[in-house]
């Protein structure tokens, strides 16, 4: 069929199966838009483009789908940096399609000219520029082949204005023909043999979890595995909600702000099966000092990712909707009864470090508690929310507070760390899953990032409860500041004067403020169960710190425990 | 160690940038990256020297390249039986007191002299890296003007093509 490049962008669309796209107009994607408007096709409009690619990242995060998002050139491009590279950094599927200025305007900076592919090569799985119509089906074909499949990454497509308002013979090809490319399913079984008998070996085995469990849906085959053969389980912060928190096995987070337990256990244990894992210098501290007791195991789809941080005495190399459910039938085959009782002193241990350092949930400290609000959301939501983070303390009392249980269910920028992540994510959580509720827990600091999308939210009557944890200061560095920096707290105090619930409210939000400890709980149950998007500030004290904590460099069980241990 | 690899991609605008830029991105040495035309139109072959402390790091290399959706194979050519040259034109003062001196040294090397004037000379020479810097240190005592080299280009011996190892 003929038609307008334009046109033919929203075709390819519906042959993806998008449901929705988040973006923001401007010249060079005008006859884009157009098309949108002539399709009705659902668009989210965001009030900055760092807010368009951020809610598409939460809705794929969420859904485990692709999120797309549109911009226009130059300006719009770039603003779509920080989210790109978000979604790059916690393997995000993400196609981001935005205007280039006319083909013959390329390369001699024309106005709103940028060079988004240069820009964006290092934060993409792999971007193209289109100069002509008849390309833009096999790319889009592509783009969306590459950014869900194998690891999956952030996929930018930069097209020429020109193409949009050029004609073509519609025709979406059926597959993709990448000589370069090609994501593998299954690896090597026999490496999985290896890894049994090395099981059968270990008396303190210990399985760790991350973001690559989340990404491939896999906690059903991992949490099966985990009840048949007793082994306790650390995760990292993308990991959380693969395994119940309140399991168990489960000895929490592990790493600077991990739990005594997973900390101690890792230090301990003489096998690691670290699965869908990073091994980020979040996590392992001083590569050198982590598990030193320990032959190492990874799982993971990237060969890229093997021996980059870590040593692994062990690899097994494909995606683990492949390799969990076999090594769960290997191992179940090889008699884990015996092996169970061999490791029961393991367990008793780390049973007791669980209950001998609880996380530092304990604290004294006057007025409200920031883990009491925590607590008291995930008691309230039964774990069945979505929860959201921003990036600071508050993120870091999240992971340990609230008591995950589902996959999926915990949104946060964890690799690239971005403030002004969470309002836009929740946004984005919320419009594809209407029925659920999804909070979002912020910071003072981190909300005045992309409050413009507070707009967003309430024009789209998104009901998001937004928590504010507002100790007026920009509380992450301050907690550096005092422990590192001879508490000279240089320009991270926020002052104080911002009125979260009149900017809530100007925004068409409902605000509430909590001010009383003992009104907290009231406010909270209150704010859940309203109509429409909510923003409670809640104040807290300015000197909470996130404990337990290896300073950087340190061992992990040289944590600072600090509070009432 | 030195690291000779031989990168087969598709030939795309931009392909070589993202080679080198990630390969300096991360924070990798490359010595010399030298990119054509192979026998088939639409794939390059380009010819890099990475300095790497070990195996590990090489993995780590040759994985990270892998990623890239244009790169069709990548093939180390260290412990394969290979020939490796480069090509370099080398512009020296000559008059008309010294020309015989360089005229013998070229003949030893069996390079080439391309071009002749009163002032100057340009040598060409192919030959392995160690030969090219060996002719050049003899040819400083005259005054080297410019150096122009392709870097490594490498290939293995046998019937088996790279693409195929
Ligand atoms: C975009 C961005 N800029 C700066 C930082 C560095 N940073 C990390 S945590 C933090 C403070 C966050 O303050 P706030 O949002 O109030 O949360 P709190 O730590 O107080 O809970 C800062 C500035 C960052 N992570 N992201």
């Amino acid at each position: 069929m003929r038609m307008l490049g334009a046109e033919a962008v929203i075709e390819c669309l519906k042959a993806e199966e998008v449901e929705i796209v988040f973006g923001y107009p401007g010249g060079a994607v005008l006859t884009l838009y157009d098309a949108l408007f002539k399709t009705n096709f659902p668009h989210v409009l965001t009030r900055h483009e760092q807010g368009a690619v951020h809610a598409a990242d939460g809705y794929a995060r969420a859904t485990g789908k692709t999120g797309v998002c549109f911009a226009t050139s130059g300006p719009g491009g770039t603003n779509l940096v920080t989210g790109i590279a978000t979604a790059y950094m916690d393997s995000i599927p993400l196609v981001a399609i935005t205007g280039q200025v006319g083909v013959s305007l390329i390369g001699k900076d024309s106005f709103q000219e940028a060079d988004i592919c240069g820009i964006t090569t290092p934060i993409t799985k792999h971007n193209y520029l289109v100069k002509k119509v008849q390309d833009l089906p096999r790319v889009i074909k592509e783009a969306f082949y590459i950014a869900r499949t194998g690891r999956p990454g952030p996929v930018v497509i930069d097209i020429s204005k020109d193409v949009f308002n050029d004609t073509l013979d519609f025709e979406y090809p059926d597959s993709v023909e990448l000589r370069g490319y090609k994501p593998i399913f299954s690896g090597d079984a026999s490496k999985i043999d290896l890894v049994v008998t090395e099981l059968e070996k270990a008396k303190k085995p210990l399985l760790f979890i991350g973001g690559g469990v989340n990404i491939s849906g896999t906690s059903e085959e991992l949490r099966k595995f985990v009840e048949s053969t007793g082994i306790p389980v650390i995760t990292s912060l993308m990991g959380l909600g693969c395994i119940p928190c309140d399991s168990a096995q489960h000895l929490g987070m592990v790493g600077m702000h991990g739990t005594y337990a997973a900390n101690m256990a890792t230090m301990e244990c003489d096998l690691l099966l670290g699965v869908g894992v990073r091994f980020d210098d979040r996590v392992t501290s001083l590569v050198k000092n982590f598990a030193p007791k320990a032959k190492i195991v990874h799982f993971d789809i990237d060969p890229a990712e093997v021996n980059k941080n870590v040593r692994s005495d062990f690899r097994v190399i494909g995606d683990l909707r492949w390799s969990l459910p076999l090594l769960a039938e290997k191992a179940s085959m090889q008699g884990l009864q015996k092996w169970q009782q061999e490791t029961g002193e393991w367990n008793k241990l780390v049973q007791e470090w669980k209950k001998e350092k609880p996380p530092a949930s304990e604290l004294e400290a006057a007025g409200i508690k920031p883990q009491a609000v925590i607590e008291k959301v995930s008691e309230l939501t039964k774990g069945d929310a979505i929860i959201v983070t921003d990036v600071g303390q508050h993120q870091m009392w999240t992971a340990q507070s609230y008591t995950f249980k589902k996959q999926r269910s915990f949104l946060t920028s964890g690799g690239l760390g971005t403030m002004g992540y969470g309002l836009p994510a929740a946004i984005g959580a919320q419009i594809t899953l209407p029925e659920k509720t999804v909070v979002l827990f912020t910071g003072d600091g981190s909300i005045m990032m992309n409050c413009q999308e507070l707009a967003t939210m309430a024009d789209n009557g998104l009901p998001v409860k937004i928590i504010v944890m507002n100790n007026q200061v920009l509380g992450m560095v301050n907690q550096w500041q005092r422990m590192f920096y001879g508490k000279r707290y240089s320009h991270s105090s926020t002052k104080g004067c911002t009125d979260f619930v009149k900017l809530a409210e100007a925004m068409g939000v409902t605000g509430l403020c909590v001010t009383e400890p003992e009104k907290l709980d009231a406010i909270l149950e209150k704010a859940l169960k309203m109509e429409g998007p909510v923003l409670v500030e809640v104040l807290l004290p300015a000197t909470e710190d996130v404990l337990p904590m290896v300073p950087p460099g340190g061992r992990l069980d040289q944590m600072v425990l600090g509070g009432v241990f | 160690m030195k690291y000779t690899l031989a990168v087969l991609v598709e030939n795309r605008p931009g392909v070589l940038t993202h080679i080198s830029g990630l390969i300096s991105r991360r924070a990798f040495n490359i010595e010399s990256i030298a990119a054509g035309p192979t026998e088939e139109a639409d794939t390059t072959r380009i010819t890099i020297g990475v300095e790497v402390e070990d195996e590990f790091e090489l993995d780590q290399v040759v994985n990270q390249l892998s990623k890239l959706i244009n790169v069709i194979k990548i093939i180390n050519l260290t412990y394969v039986d290979s020939i490796q040259r480069e090509l370099a034109l080398i512009k020296v003062r000559a008059n008309k007191a010294n020309r015989s001196d360089l005229v013998d040294i070229v003949e030893i090397f069996r390079a080439k002299i391309v071009d002749v004037n009163r002032e100057t000379l340009v040598i060409e020479l192919t030959g392995e890296e160690a030969k090219i810097d060996a002719l050049c240190e003899v040819l400083v005592d005259f005054g080297i003007i410019e150096i122009v080299r392709t870097g490594r280009i490498a290939v293995s011996r046998g019937p088996v093509p790279a693409k195929e190892m």
